[in-house]
């Protein structure tokens, strides 16, 4: 085992440089205008952390109002229908659109994507800083329209409620359509990355799974994110000039525009579960000290992912009204999805087995994204699934499903994905101990708040809704109970970051003994990378002995 | 120059090229990577246009007699010349990068005007045809005003919403077309202003190539708006 210890790396193999990517320039501006692909991501990472607290209070205060169906606090009324209804699409646009979109694929993935291809930077620096600030003007537009101008439509914008409301809805749209260029040019950036800068030696099946799983992702950036944009625009031309393509008084359709949005939003669950199980690919060869097992069937299946996720748009509207054919059809296209979701999860298992674990706080969030994102994924089969997703739709069963999901999934690898990367971001280590116990309360927190929400939906408690029936108020104050629960891991989580970057640089090069090319350099790293282009020459995850050198 | 013994540090390390990147490690996988780029860009706008195509069949599937009729407004004579100048200016577009193949500055600088020149014959042409409908209060379905020839009327006498929506979409994408249109005159200009300033030659032209696919896109989009829009039968 000594071997093994070594080649973890826990000591540093050459002296930290002086220089590196922090500090290499100084002051605001030189970040402002940075095009180094590292401090955008790390600019990127503020940005959603940012979002995402704000996303995640809102949350508290929807589950807080639910506490009772009267919604009273103390005696007082905790908030008024119209008042929750801005408050939950509050939570849902900035969830959505402001922290889960760009979490993994803007922040870590700009990080570590060049890094791992032993790439200098990513093709298009300039760009990538210019999605950046497209981000940057999309959320002060969002978070500015919805405060300021009442936004009660749900992040969906469903017609016609959404073209007769009044409040900023059009201000909404056009942040959200440049949310959207943000999201096209960190797309564009990454395939072209990916197909011309890859280290010598790095052939397509020697790429870390990430880059495969971030590669994906970025195809249904730039492939579906436009059709959200013409469909934004349309909306707003609908509220300003009321052309009449959505509008039934004017002989309109109002389906058609939840074809076109879920057109794209439908890709876009995947341009937010992709890059979730990319990072679940490299923590679990790391922590189980062993081969990927599958590797070239986890990379197709990212691919297929990618691409089945255009053809099951249908399934948001089993009750909208589109004809009975197309319904069954894309019920079965549906159920295609479990294929390759069902090739990654086994395949994971299967690399865990007999392999060496460890259960650093990375792995533990491996583990809990395992077992979450199996509920969600076969939970939505019951939601694919004709007969039953009749009686489903618009439940809390739907509400528990997407949340299991993209919080239990994304959500949980983007954290553990961020335990993973610290080291090398920041130069630090974080307090071991303290990170297991954040991801164990956000855990069992999440189980409380969202399993409870599986029940509540079967028994008919409808989504959205204000008010509800007395009997079910026990379960709802539970989920409450369960928001706090995670609400305090994830405060114990941030503390505990935070708390690591006080100290001196501390993080050996190689802290967990990862295989992937961003591992060889400093941690933090230098300016442009690495001291001399890596050249690949083992695959990655190949944690057999190094070669006795004679 | 050499690039084989790259020095990873020394963002001038490549035989001085002002052009040549410092994360690129040749010239050539610079240009290849940039036109993959433009690529991937020009398939967001198709992307873009195609949800607007696909709205189109659907209204048209439900109100073909409507779009058939409205269409008949559309001054045909006009679409067909819009057409044929910007296959033109397709044409001096191509002879405009391969000037910059051949190191011809003037050429180079000559074939962009007339690319110019041609777009804003088409924007000029747009013009007179968008006022046209204005007169005769062509417009979506709110505003429009029903025509002598239109037959297809509820029972209370009132004419479909159908020929409101034809136009809609006639000034949706016409419109957005036109505004590809315009962004196109600005890039053309800023690539021949830098072509005058001799920033281009057959080593380094790539603003140019991936200005003239993004022209070549624009131009391919009306091919298929023309008949789409005019030629209804």
């Amino acid at each position: 085992m000594a071997n093994t210890l070594t080649s973890r790396g826990k000591i540093a193999d050459h002296p930290r440089p002086e220089v590196n990517y922090l500090n290499a320039s100084k002051g605001i501006w030189s970040w402002m205008t940075t095009v180094d692909h590292k401090r955008i991501g790390v600019m990127y990472l503020v940005g959603v952390l940012t979002a995402f607290l704000m996303g995640g209070i809102f949350a508290l205060f929807v589950r807080l109002s639910l506490l009772n169906p009267k919604h009273m606090l103390f005696g007082k009324v905790l908030m008024s229908a119209e008042t929750y209804n801005r408050v939950f699409t509050l939570h849902g646009v900035i969830m959505v659109f402001l922290f889960i979109i760009p979490s993994i694929p803007a922040a870590l993935g700009n990080f570590v994507l060049p890094l791992m291809l032993g790439a200098k930077d990513v093709a298009f620096p300039r760009l990538n800083l210019a999605s950046f600030y497209l981000w940057v003007i999309g959320a002060v537009m969002a978070v500015c329209g919805m405060i300021f101008g009442a936004i009660d439509t749900g992040w969906t914008f469903y017609t016609p409620y959404s073209t007769t409301t009044s409040g900023t809805v059009t201000l909404m749209v056009m942040a959200v359509f440049i949310l959207g260029f943000s999201s096209i040019f960190t797309g564009i950036n990454f395939v072209a990355t990916v197909h011309k800068l890859r280290a010598p030696g790095m052939g397509w099946f020697d790429m870390p799974l990430f880059v495969w799983g971030i590669y994906s992702t970025a195809i249904i950036q730039v492939l579906a994110t436009p059709v959200l944009g013409i469909t934004l625009c349309l909306l707003a031309l609908e509220r300003v000039f009321s052309i009449g393509i959505f509008d039934p008084k004017l002989g309109g359709d109002p389906v058609l525009f939840q074809h076109f949005f879920w057109f794209y939003s439908h890709p876009a669950v995947y341009i937010m579960i992709l890059p979730g199980m990319a990072i679940i690919s490299e923590l679990i060869p790391t922590f189980s000290r062993k081969t990927m097992f599958g590797y070239r069937a986890v990379a197709y299946s990212s691919v297929s992912l990618a691409l089945l996720s255009f053809i099951v748009w249908g399934h948001h509207m089993f009750v909208a009204g589109q004809s009975q054919l197309a319904t069954v059809i894309f019920s079965a296209l549906t159920f295609l999805v479990a294929i390759p979701s069902g090739v990654k999860m086994f395949n994971w298992l299967g690399t865990m087995y007999k392999g060496n674990i460890s259960l650093e706080t990375p792995m533990l969030y491996a583990i809990s994204f395992l077992l979450l994102f199996g509920i969600g994924g076969l939970t939505g089969i019951f939601l694919g699934t004709l007969s039953t997703d009749v009686h489903l739709t618009d439940t809390y069963f739907v509400v528990a499903h997407f949340h299991y999901v993209m919080m239990g999934g994304t959500v949980i690898a983007f954290i553990g994905g961020l335990h993973y990367w610290w080291p090398k971001m920041t130069g630090r280590m974080y307090n071991e101990k303290f990170g297991a116990l954040g991801c164990v309360l956000v855990f069992i927190g999440f189980n409380m708040t969202f399993l409870t929400q599986f029940f509540l939906g079967s028994k008919g408690m409808p989504r959205r809704y204000y008010n509800y029936l007395d009997q079910y108020q026990p379960l709802h104050a539970f989920s409450t109970y369960g928001s706090w629960v995670i609400g305090l891991g994830m405060m114990i989580t941030a503390v505990n970051l935070l708390a690591s970057l006080r100290k001196p640089y501390d993080a050996p090069d190689n802290p967990w003994g990862g295989t992937t090319l961003e591992w060889k350099t400093s941690s933090p790293p230098i300016e442009h990378n690495f001291e001399e282009q890596p050249v690949l020459e083992r695959a990655p995850y190949d944690y057999r002995p190094e070669p006795v050198a004679h | 120059m050499s690039t084989s013994t790259l020095d990873f540090h020394d963002p001038h390390a490549h035989g001085g090229d002002a052009h040549h990147q410092h994360h690129f490690a040749t010239m050539e996988q610079q240009f290849d990577t940039s036109k993959i780029g433009m690529w991937l860009f020009l398939v967001t706008e198709v992307l873009l246009f195609g949800g607007l195509f696909v709205g189109f069949g659907m209204m048209q599937a439900r109100y073909p007699q409507e779009f058939l009729e409205a269409h008949e407004h559309l001054q045909r004579p006009l679409g067909a010349l819009n057409t044929v100048v910007l296959l033109i200016s397709s044409f001096t577009m191509v002879m405009g990068v391969l000037s910059a193949q051949r190191n011809d500055k003037k050429k180079l600088v000559m074939y962009l005007i007339l690319t110019i020149l041609c777009a804003c014959v088409f924007l000029c042409v747009k013009y007179f045809e968008y006022s046209h409908k204005f007169e005769e209060h062509l417009l979506p379905p709110r505003w429009y005003q029903a025509q002598p020839g239109d037959t297809v009327r509820d029972a209370a006498g009132n004419v479909s919403h159908g020929y409101g929506t034809f136009f809609a979409f006639y000034f949706m994408m016409t419109g957005l077309h036109g505004f590809h249109i315009l962004v196109g005159i600005f890039l053309l200009a800023w690539i021949a202003i830098r072509a005058n300033r001799g920033e281009f030659s057959s080593k380094y032209y790539t603003p140019v190539d991936l200005v003239g696919l993004y022209w070549h896109l624009v131009d391919l989009i009306w091919i298929y708006l023309f008949p789409l829009f005019y030629l209804i039968k």
